[in-house]
């Protein structure tokens, strides 16, 4: 993930730590940022920026029983879809995902294979 | 106490109506001998399963509200393993999640009261990442 810190990315690195942050590459920059590169085929360029959809639509509650809200995050081989493919937040990706995996154990959603 | 509990349970499809009724009766009853309430039965119908269940391909959802103590929900469960025609069932604690949900409801109804005025103090520290 782009968080994390890279020890000493500058060649005579020893200068002091407010020194080393102007060294170091922002996280944010760049062409589409961490985003971009964590998308699927190793795109390296602009990613229009996703928005987390519960957060636009304020949804509050994920419910284990609506099938069809979890579904959509759901792939076709019944893996839970990781949040840089659909842009979730991460508050709202571990409520989605405890929510997908109530539902699976209830039989609401397939553990592997397709929905049927 | 006090707790209020989700608990959804398949049938097998095979069972008639007045045998779910049965069934449903003798938990309410299991309910309110040990002090809870029964809140809501809601009952789903015959649905398709996403995998196969002690052979089955189909079952009949029944959810059920309850309101009381951890010690009702493992009568309830341990009277659901034993029972022969429910073949999965869970229980969801939701009363935390309803107090959140309350929580972040009040507070979105202050804010849009307050609108003209200043923001109330809640609003700006207290409410977790979920609001925009």
């Amino acid at each position: 993930m782009a968080d994390e810190t890279r020890p000493g990315s500058t060649q005579g690195g020893d200068t002091a730590p407010g020194g080393d942050r102007g060294e170091r590459r922002p996280p944010r920059s760049g062409p589409g940022g961490p985003r971009g590169e964590g998308g699927p085929g190793g795109r390296k360029y602009f990613r229009r920026k996703k928005v987390c959809k519960f957060c636009v639509e304020k949804i509050e509650a994920i419910n284990y029983k609506d099938v069809r809200l979890l579904a959509q995050f759901v792939a076709e081989s019944g893996k839970i879809v990781p949040r840089r493919l659909t842009g979730v937040c991460t508050p709202h990706q571990r409520r989605l995902s405890s929510a997908i995996k109530q539902a699976r154990n209830i039989a609401l959603l397939p553990f592997a294979g397709r929905a049927s | 106490m006090n707790r209020t509990y989700e608990l959804m349970f398949i049938v097998r499809p095979d069972m008639t109506e007045e045998d779910q009724d049965k069934l449903i009766s003798t938990l309410e009853s299991a309910v309110t001998s040990t002090g809870g309430q029964v809140k809501n039965v809601e009952r789903m119908g015959k649905r398709r399963l996403a995998y196969k269940v002690r052979k089955f391909h189909d079952g009949v959802y029944i959810l059920l509200t309850v309101e009381g103590s951890g010690g009702l929900i493992h009568e309830l469960e341990r009277r659901l393993r034993v029972s022969e025609p429910v073949i999965k069932f869970l229980t969801v604690r939701i009363d935390e999640e309803q107090k959140r949900l309350n929580k972040i409801k009040a507070i979105r109804n202050a804010r849009r009261k307050v609108s003209t005025t200043v923001a109330t103090p809640e609003a700006a520290g207290e409410a977790p990442a979920v609001t925009a």
